[in-house]
């Protein structure tokens, strides 16, 4: 499962950005393959979030190339990249805090299901947006919660929604940034098995600081340091690998004794 | 608007319906003048529902809406003023030049955000200001009379102050009825959204500044329609109807009302409009026993008054008065 399939889903390329002096992303090359969950690590201020930003289209590079599905995606706006199918989540959550949570998801269903451009009908009667939502909330777990502002959610359930919303375009691949950050070790599991589920569907590239989930999900992972890519490999090599180590692993493994 | 007898509906429903009896108490009464306050509340009241589409649902602070109400009613002055009286010509143009204005300034000002929004809008709008103030042969800055009201067919007469007061009325309840479907669409849905957190947004795949763009056209057109009542209630245009305190009158209606409510901005009108009538008579009343003369010389800075009794509402309603009926309710049940 691990080999390389050679069916690149997303292809990266000399990809760089800059910040007043700050290199960010330093000449990145990253390929995913179809159908692999990939890893990003690297401590913080690497450029991970730099990176995902660059691939959803929030942020323009200043040079390089992101290749999606075979199609150059390097100067389409966000909204063009996800109705290809490229869904991303926030590592801030960012959701709609005034509407209700099927509120929320029935909004992404809405995307992926032509123009909005219906002045009249009740979009909150309509069966085509609601029960898709329905379905993509019970699916992360937040069935019960369909009706309540989203404002009222804990921590963990937004990222729950966040992943529902994610879901509802019904993407091939998903970018998450940080989706266990601030979660406690029982949404932390919860959050892996989800995961692991959606692998058997989904490209998934995982920005993630809990090596645990890391090594527990990933095919391959890409360390990144300064924004540039010091290794990408199979998790037993990267845990081998000396250089990683020093840099990433053995800095973490340090702190932590 | 949610079904149900909630204190919120109640009152609604009783401002409702008090509107479309006003015109008999008037008369019953003898008190013709508030037939005419009253259509100037509800012309002030449609441009105010027009502005709580961007403003209230979309979350678009635009500081320059009274454009549109002297878009429309320039509209209607200028074509009196070259002989063209017909209602059937006269409401067309207004209505397509406020939209054309508004695709206009909406184009350039929807690609900025925040403070750029609201220094965009309110640039142009008294940009629009100048330029009808430099119109000479439309009277410039002293204004333009209009002698006739916009000519329709035969048993409907504008000048007939009861059939204008109707007139307005309709198109009031009719604004906010398009308003409430429109804002419950897919493509409400978007605005909502889009207030809400555009970023978003855009991340799961809307285009939000073309939805955007439309919705503000469609508020500049409804407030062109207002611009056109206007004109035909005064009987005169003058650039002092699209002058910033305007657009700042207007939005003190939409936040006084409530936002996000598609008949807070009548409540507001209705709210904003009688307490300027009222203070400076309730000063003079309850300052004269105690005050005497200086009473009837304060009643003159009403003003005073105001502007602490709004910010009492902004800091203490959020939600306006439409969001203190429903907290009523919520006491209620408590
Ligand atoms: N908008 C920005 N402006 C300036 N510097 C930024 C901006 N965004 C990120 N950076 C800088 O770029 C580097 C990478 O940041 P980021 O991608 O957030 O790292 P990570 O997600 O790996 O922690 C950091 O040094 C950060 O300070
Ligand atoms: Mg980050």
């Amino acid at each position: 499962m691990s080999e390389p399939k050679n069916n690149p889903m997303l292809q990266v390329s000399h990809l760089a950005k800059r910040f007043e002096g700050i290199v960010a992303t330093d000449d990145l090359v990253l390929n995913v393959e179809a159908g692999e969950l990939h890893a990003v690590i690297g401590p913080n201020g690497a450029g991970k979030t730099t990176l995902i930003a660059q691939l959803s289209g929030q942020l323009a590079p200043d040079s390089g190339h992101i290749v999606f599905a075979g199609q150059d995606i390097t100067q389409l706006p966000m909204y063009r990249r996800s109705a290809l199918g490229l869904a991303r989540s926030f590592q801030i959550t960012s959701l709609f805090l005034d509407l209700s949570v099927l509120d929320n998801v029935a909004l992404a269903v809405q995307a992926h299901a032509g123009h909005s451009f219906r002045f009249w009908r009740d979009a909150r009667s309509e069966p085509q947006l609601r029960e898709p939502a329905r379905a993509l909330l019970a699916r992360v777990g937040l069935g019960a919660r369909a009706d309540q502002p989203a404002s009222l959610l804990s921590h963990g359930e937004h990222r729950q929604l966040e992943l529902a919303m994610a879901l509802a375009g019904q993407p091939c691949m998903l970018l998450l940034d940080e989706p266990m950050a601030g979660l406690g070790p029982e949404e932390s599991a919860r959050m892996v098995e989800m995961l692991r589920a959606l692998k058997r569907d989904l490209t998934i590239l995982l920005v993630e600081h809990d090596m645990e989930a890391v090594f527990a999900l990933a095919d391959r992972i890409t360390v990144l340091v300064y924004g540039r890519v010091v290794a990408t490999g199979v998790p037993e090599d990267i845990r081998a690998n000396a250089q990683v180590r020093e840099a990433y692993l053995g800095e973490q493994e340090a702190g932590h004794v | 608007m949610t079904g149900g007898f909630t204190i919120r509906n109640i009152v609604t429903v009783a401002l409702l319906v008090a509107l479309v009896l006003l015109p008999l108490y008037a008369e019953l009464a003898g008190q013709r003048f508030l037939l005419t306050l009253f259509t100037r509340i509800i012309i002030l009241a449609l441009a105010a529902v027009s502005l709580n589409l961007i403003l209230g649902y979309g979350g678009m602070m635009s500081f320059g809406h009274a454009a549109y109400i002297g878009i429309g009613g320039y509209a209607v002055g200028m074509l009196a003023h070259e002989g063209i009286f017909s209602g059937f010509v006269q409401w067309p143009v207004a209505l397509l030049a406020s939209a054309l204005f508004a695709l206009v300034i909406g184009a350039l000002s929807l690609r900025t955000r925040g403070v750029y929004f609201i220094m965009i809008t309110l640039a142009f709008a008294q940009m629009a200001y100048y330029i009808v103030a430099g119109l000479a042969r439309y009277g410039g800055d002293d204004g333009l009379t209009i002698y006739k009201r916009s000519q329709f067919v035969a048993p409907l007469d504008l000048s007939n102050k009861v059939q204008f007061y109707y007139v307005c009325l309709a198109l009031l309840y009719g604004s906010i009825y398009l308003v409430w479907r429109l804002v419950n669409s897919r493509f409400g849905m978007v605005i909502q959204g889009s207030r809400s957190n555009d970023m978003r947004m855009r991340a799961i795949g809307f285009p939000t500044y073309r939805y955007k763009l439309v919705c503000f056209v469609i508020a500049g057109t409804l407030c062109g329609l207002a611009g056109a009542l206007l004109a035909n209630h005064t009987d005169f245009v003058s650039p002092g109807i699209l002058y910033w305190t305007r657009s700042g009158d207007l939005i003190i209606m939409v936040v006084l009302g409530g936002m996000a409510s598609a008949v807070g901005p009548l409540f507001g009108a209705v709210a904003l409009l009688v307490l300027e009538e009222a203070l400076p008579f309730v000063i003079k009343l309850l300052g004269t026993p105690f005050f005497g003369e200086a009473a009837a010389r304060a009643s003159e800075y009403w003003q005073i008054i105001m502007g602490p009794l709004l910010l009492l509402v902004v800091l203490f309603a959020r939600g306006g008065i439409m969001g203190l009926l429903a907290k009523v309710r919520a006491k209620e049940r408590a």
